[in-house]
């Protein structure tokens, strides 16, 4: 299953991801993993959250442009190679990833993918034996 | 069918209306002859008396105004009767030099007043319909104009004013609004939040809008009509000539109709002052016949335009003027080119972006930089920065091919972009020359 990444716009100014966290804070939106690309004009805020409507709302009602992205994250221990072994499955199923970035847990590490065709990436993993995470156990990390 | 609010007059064969206006020009000239001594003075340089005015043909003789005479004139020198009879004041939105005052007598707004009736009635407003006035009420002549257009076709009329989204969609829905008059850039912001809340055009009962003082396109009007789910007319006007209603569209929607029993049109070059024949484009110069506190004889508009008075399928015979292509105050001459905001907003629609934008122009090292801020919409937001960045490469050809230079576009959040009395502010030009 792929989870909802919320992909927020972001001028290029002091303080706009800054009143973005504001927004998110004050409504218990909880950040798990975050990752920002940019230009010079502008940004986009990429996130996982517990919450992913509340976040997208809290975030509309602000005036903000937020929409939902799927991602494939996966789950890898935490130690070395283990990133390398993860890699290798998609190199062999020829899924090319747009971009990706990581969150480290208590003991485990997750690994979050953006890749063009989300379904077939998933199914042909599913062939290699990995399994992306759903939304709810990505909450409960 | 098309109705008429006073169908015998919008009607009228072409002679009637040249009879009358040859008569009512006559009057309108001593009139101000009599009691403007800023005019008469103008005519004493040109050798002139009202004798030599006998009818619209001698028109051309006339000296023409301009906002520099009424800035020279301000506030009382135009004024053409005792301000015993005078009853009320509009002035001008304009944010740079002095604002321009007209005055009123009761007739003066009573006839006003009749002018927005028609545009209404030509709209297909009946006394049956719920009219959500959502111009700015006050010195600014929209809220007055249309509300008593409103009342004189017998709406029942909602004096919204402008501001305060959230109020005007309540009131839209809850009174089942029929009509709505406001400026289209403030159309556009309502049917976009109302897009924003879930409700669909078939959810939203107006059927019909008047959209004026702002220059806009055509691709502005079909978004508009697709997303509230009407049909848009265009209203034009001008404080300095009694406010809108001086031409309205009708349901052709291919020009306006000018009101000819109550002022003449002429187009003009711009540079030379000669005046052009039909269908060419110039600069609208607008003689008032019938105004009793604020005549102008030959008050150049500086929008550029042209008329034509080939026959209209509505029935009215009143002379159309094409939608000005753009106040020549709005104009901006960037690295010595022309450009108008509407082109502007007419390759961001087609882009797909929405018409929220404003235009930044400064000089730097001798060399105006021109810079547009359009606001990002969710439906040209991806997560994927390249694509972002390919869309407005794409954006800023459109730009390039329609206005002839280069301009630097940023993407901003949005309603980002400053809106003052439900007019978006549009331009900023920091230069100083």
């Amino acid at each position: 299953m792929s989870v909802n990444q919320v992909s927020v716009f972001l001028e290029n100014r002091p303080g706009t991801l800054n009143k973005m966290t504001e927004i998110l804070a004050n409504h218990n939106v909880n950040i798990r993993a975050l990752s920002l690309a940019d230009t010079n004009d502008f940004g986009i805020a990429r996130l996982i959250v517990n919450d992913v409507y509340e976040a997208t709302n809290v975030l509309k009602e602000e005036n903000f442009v937020a929409t939902f992205t799927p991602v494939l994250v996966y789950k890898i221990s935490d130690e070395t190679g283990s990133l390398n072994k993860l890699l290798q499955s998609f190199t062999e199923a020829d899924v090319n990833i747009e971009y990706m970035y990581a969150f480290a847990g208590k003991k485990d590490a997750y690994m979050i993918f953006r890749v063009k065709d989300t379904k077939n990436a998933e199914s042909v993993l599913i062939g290699k034996g990995l399994k992306s995470l759903t939304q709810e156990e990505i909450a409960e990390v | 069918m098309e109705r008429y609010f006073q169908e015998e007059i919008e009607c009228a064969p072409i002679e009637k209306i040249r009879a009358i206006q040859n008569e009512k020009l006559v009057k309108q000239v001593r009139h101000v002859w009599d009691n403007v001594p800023y005019y008469r003075q103008k005519m004493q340089e040109k050798n002139l008396t009202p004798d030599d005015i006998q009818s619209i043909d001698d028109l051309y003789k006339l000296p023409m105004l301009s906002k520099a005479d009424l800035k020279a004139a301000y506030p009382y020198g135009l004024l053409a009767c005792p301000l015993k009879d005078c009853v009320r004041i509009q002035s001008t939105s304009g944010t740079t030099g002095k604002r321009v005052v007209a005055f009123y007598t009761l007739k003066d707004i009573d006839i006003w007043e009749e002018c927005c009736a028609r545009a209404i009635v030509a709209a297909g407003g009946t006394n049956e319909d719920v009219c959500q006035v959502s111009y700015g009420y006050g010195l600014f002549t929209g809220g007055p104009g249309l509300n008593g257009g409103s009342h004189k076709v017998g709406c029942l009329t909602i004096p919204a004013s402008s501001g305060n989204t959230e109020r005007q969609i309540m009131f839209i829905m809850d009174l089942s609004a029929t009509i709505l008059c406001c400026t289209p850039s403030y159309a556009a912001y309502l049917g976009e939040t109302m897009k924003e809340m879930g409700l669909t055009p078939e959810q939203i009962p107006l059927k019909a809008g008047i959209f004026g003082a702002e220059a806009w396109s055509e691709e502005m009007r079909r978004d508009i009509e697709k997303t509230l789910g009407i049909k848009a007319y265009d209203i034009y006007g001008l404080t300095e000539i009694s406010g809108p209603g001086v031409s309205f569209e009708c349901s052709e929607q291919h020009g306006m109709h000018i009101n000819e029993d109550h002022f003449i049109a002429e187009i003009i070059n711009p540079d030379t002052g000669e005046v052009l024949p039909e269908g060419t484009q110039g600069e609208l110069v607008f003689t008032s016949l019938d105004k009793e506190a604020f005549p102008l004889l030959r008050y150049r508009t500086r929008d550029i335009c042209t008329l034509t008075r080939e026959k209209c399928s509505c029935g009215r015979t009143h002379i159309r003027m094409s939608k000005p292509k753009g106040r020549s105050d709005d104009m901006l001459i960037i690295r010595g080119v022309n450009v108008f905001p509407s082109q502007i907003e007419t390759v961001l629609l087609n882009n797909g972006y929405a018409a929220n934008y404003q235009i930044i122009v400064d000089r730097i090292n001798n060399t105006d930089t021109f810079d547009i801020n359009v606001e990002m919409t969710p439906d040209m937001f991806t997560d994927n920065v390249g694509e972002i960045q390919a869309r407005k490469k794409v954006l800023e050809d459109g730009l390039k091919s329609m206005l002839g230079i280069k301009a630097k576009v940023t993407l901003v959040a949005p309603k980002t972009i400053t809106r003052s009395e439900g007019k978006a502010v549009r331009v900023i030009d920091k230069r100083k020359i």
